[in-house]
């Protein structure tokens, strides 16, 4: 569906996309997991043949990105991670304008957008500029559907949004996976990955892994132990002194710390009790999506 | 096509939401028309004098009469100081002073040559010769007068009377020099900022970027865009025309379809300038700065406010390029002259060339960069 070889983009000094080869299968709903300025949006914009790579290949539907542009420009729906569409029209009128363009109608694809787009119909007649962001998002993901894609790319859709409408937005993807149409979803937050049927970690332009997003997490191979107390930032500074350290970073109530060998759980408590850190508590942990994301990494830096 | 429409359709949706479209094309014209047609004049209604009369004889007086008899000048103030009317010059109460020296009448009756002195006020270089035109007019009458008496020349002398017209413009109004031009201002600058700012506007906003990934081709993109504006400046060049036919009643001599057919060409060439503008730009602002540098660099070397025969060489052969002092010129020809096609052929086929120049070279750098 996607095939992406050996990809390099560069900005002058500074290089965007680093060999990158990635292949999509259809109906997958496949994430780009990353950091702000990882590069994903210029691999985006790459594959929506809005840039064109130094060097390396992309073919999206069986079309080449950079000589097929105009095929493939009436097939693949694009989301940009900015709100795209004109503030000053209404909903309706987005919508029917990008409809024209495609050479379509609102009517033709109704059932198609219908699941997102009944959500915002009873503000049809509202400015989009007036819309909450939520709803902004509903109307963009109509907008980039409208002409029935085979392949639809989301630049980071779910940012700046609220939780409740993220959740919804998810939903919404996975009932259009089931349509049959492939998406290429980005995001920086690592709890989204796991809704993904795969993932790719980016960082710096570099692909860190390619995988099923469990799978990603059982190849993680430390020990990993979560500890609270009451002076998280002292104990947190503490940690990393220790000789079997990883890595501890603060995440949620608990600090992970990753420890290269088993560690006695009694033996730490009673350290940090002897060092002046009260109510101290740990407890064994299962590395999630964000621990083999931090632990690949620091693996990748090095 | 549809699509060219759709875009239309869009951009026309846009431009009438926004509470200030319609402002802008309806009260530019107006108050450009109305103000600079009444404020930009070059004409000298009266002059403020002052006095000097030292001599306080027949003959002094005389001189003194014919200037206060003249439509032209006001008397503001008389002295026999001048030191007190120069400082009246240098607070701007008086504009010109003339001084009648003391020995006037003798000198006179003993036929000997007579010198007075005109001072004038010279901070407008233009100002200031039209005001020593009309004292010199009344001097030489007044001297002419003097000959006659003393019966130097024989009273049945045969001197030449210079009778003067003033074709096409002969009550010589301002304003029917001014309108013509002012008419080619407002298109000129409806057409350059509106396109070019709204072009940019979509960078922007980053609405091209969603534009860019559907089908639309650059050229439909470009047609769809630059359509309405031209509309938008077609109708406020008729609505210009209206309002100087039958609100400030110039003559429209030439033919009206001339220049609605001129105009048109005209528009294609401004607007092709307004898409290259932004092309080079990627905010609004710096649209609106480099827009505002031709658009002020083109009017001023245009003709509109001085002859482009008075500029230096270099200047006029900056004209050359200049699309603003052709549709100018143009446009007086044919409104105040009357010129018919064969007589302005030159004017049209320069705009023509320009026109085609100026649209493919913005389609291509376009295409080129966005």
């Amino acid at each position: 569906m996607i095939s992406i070889k050996n990809l390099y983009k560069s900005y002058g000094n500074i290089q965007a996309l680093k060999d990158i080869s990635v292949e999509i299968h259809e109906g997958e709903l496949f994430g780009f997991i990353g950091p702000d300025g990882a590069g994903k949006t210029t691999l985006f914009r790459i594959l929506t043949s809005l840039l064109i790579p130094d060097s390396g290949s992309a073919r999206v539907i069986d079309l080449d990105v950079v000589n097929d542009y105009k095929k493939l420009r009436t097939q693949l729906g694009y989301m940009p991670g900015r709100f795209s569409l004109y503030q000053d029209l209404t909903v309706e009128e987005n919508l029917n304008f990008f409809a024209g363009i495609f050479k379509t109608t609102l009517q033709e694809n109704y059932e198609l957008i219908k699941p997102i787009y009944h959500q915002i119909e009873p503000f049809k007649k509202r400015r989009a500029g007036d819309l909450s962001g939520g709803m902004k998002q509903k109307l963009a993901l109509s907008c980039a559907l409208i002409h029935k894609p085979k392949v639809l790319f989301l630049d980071e859709p779910t940012t700046g949004v609220d939780a409740v409408s993220r959740k919804e937005f998810w939903e919404m993807l996975q009932s259009l996976k089931k349509q049959g149409i492939t998406i290429v979803v980005s995001t920086p937050y690592m709890d989204e990955a796991a809704l993904c049927d795969r993932i790719a970690l980016i960082q710096k332009g570099e692909l860190l892994d390619i995988d099923k997003p469990q799978n990603i997490i059982d190849r993680y191979s430390h020990f990993l132990y979560g500890i609270k107390a009451d002076r998280m930032y002292d104990l947190v500074n503490q940690l990393r002194e220790h000789p079997q350290c990883l890595s501890a970073y603060l995440f949620g109530e608990y600090i992970h710390f990753a420890s290269i060998s088993e560690i006695d759980i009694n033996q730490l408590k009673e350290d940090i009790v002897n060092s002046g850190i009260e109510q101290v508590e740990i407890i064994q942990l299962k590395a999630n999506i964000e621990d083999s994301f931090m632990d690949l990494m620091a693996k990748a830096e090095k | 096509m549809k699509t060219i429409l759709y875009i239309i359709q869009k951009e026309f949706l846009q431009i009438f939401r926004d509470r200030m479209m319609l402002p802008i094309i309806f009260v530019i014209p107006i108050f450009q028309l109305l103000i600079l047609a009444h404020a930009a004049t070059f004409e000298i209604k009266y002059v403020d004098l002052g006095i000097i009369d030292l001599d306080q004889s027949l003959a002094s007086r005389a001189l003194v009469r014919k200037f206060e008899a003249s439509p032209f000048f006001r008397v503001k103030a008389r002295s026999f100081s001048l030191d007190k009317l120069s400082e009246e010059m240098q607070n701007s109460r008086v504009e010109q002073i003339l001084y009648i020296p003391a020995n006037f009448n003798n000198e006179l009756e003993n036929k000997h040559p007579v010198k007075i002195q005109l001072i004038t006020d010279a901070v407008d270089g233009a100002a200031a010769g039209i005001m020593n035109t009309y004292a010199l007019s009344i001097v030489k009458d007044f001297n002419r007068n003097l000959l006659i008496q003393s019966k130097t020349l024989p009273l049945n002398i045969k001197s030449i009377e210079t009778r003067t017209s003033y074709w096409y413009n002969p009550d010589l109004d301002y304003k029917t020099f001014m309108i013509p031009g002012i008419l080619v201002l407002l298109v000129s600058i409806i057409g350059l900022f509106l396109s070019g700012l709204n072009i940019v506007k979509e960078k922007e906003i980053g609405t091209i970027e969603q534009l860019n990934v559907t089908p639309i081709k650059k050229h439909h993109f470009i047609i769809g865009k630059l359509t309405p504006f031209w509309f938008i400046a077609m109708f406020d060049l008729f609505f210009g025309l209206v309002l100087a036919k039958f609100v400030f009643h110039i003559p429209i001599v030439g033919s009206i379809g001339l220049i609605i057919f001129v105009a048109s060409i005209y528009l294609v060439l401004v607007l092709g300038i307004g898409l290259f503008i932004s092309t080079l730009a990627d905010t609004q602002q710096q649209a609106m700065f480099i827009a505002w540098f031709f658009v002020v660099i083109f009017i001023l070397l245009s003709g509109l406010f001085m002859p482009v025969e008075n500029m230096p060489d270099w200047a006029q052969v900056i004209n050359i390029i200049n699309p603003i002092a052709y549709f100018i010129d143009f446009m007086r020809m044919v409104m105040l002259k009357g010129a018919r096609f064969a007589d302005v052929s030159y004017h049209i086929i320069s705009i023509t060339i320009y026109a085609i120049l100026s649209i493919s070279l913005a389609t291509w750098r376009y295409k080129k960069v966005v």
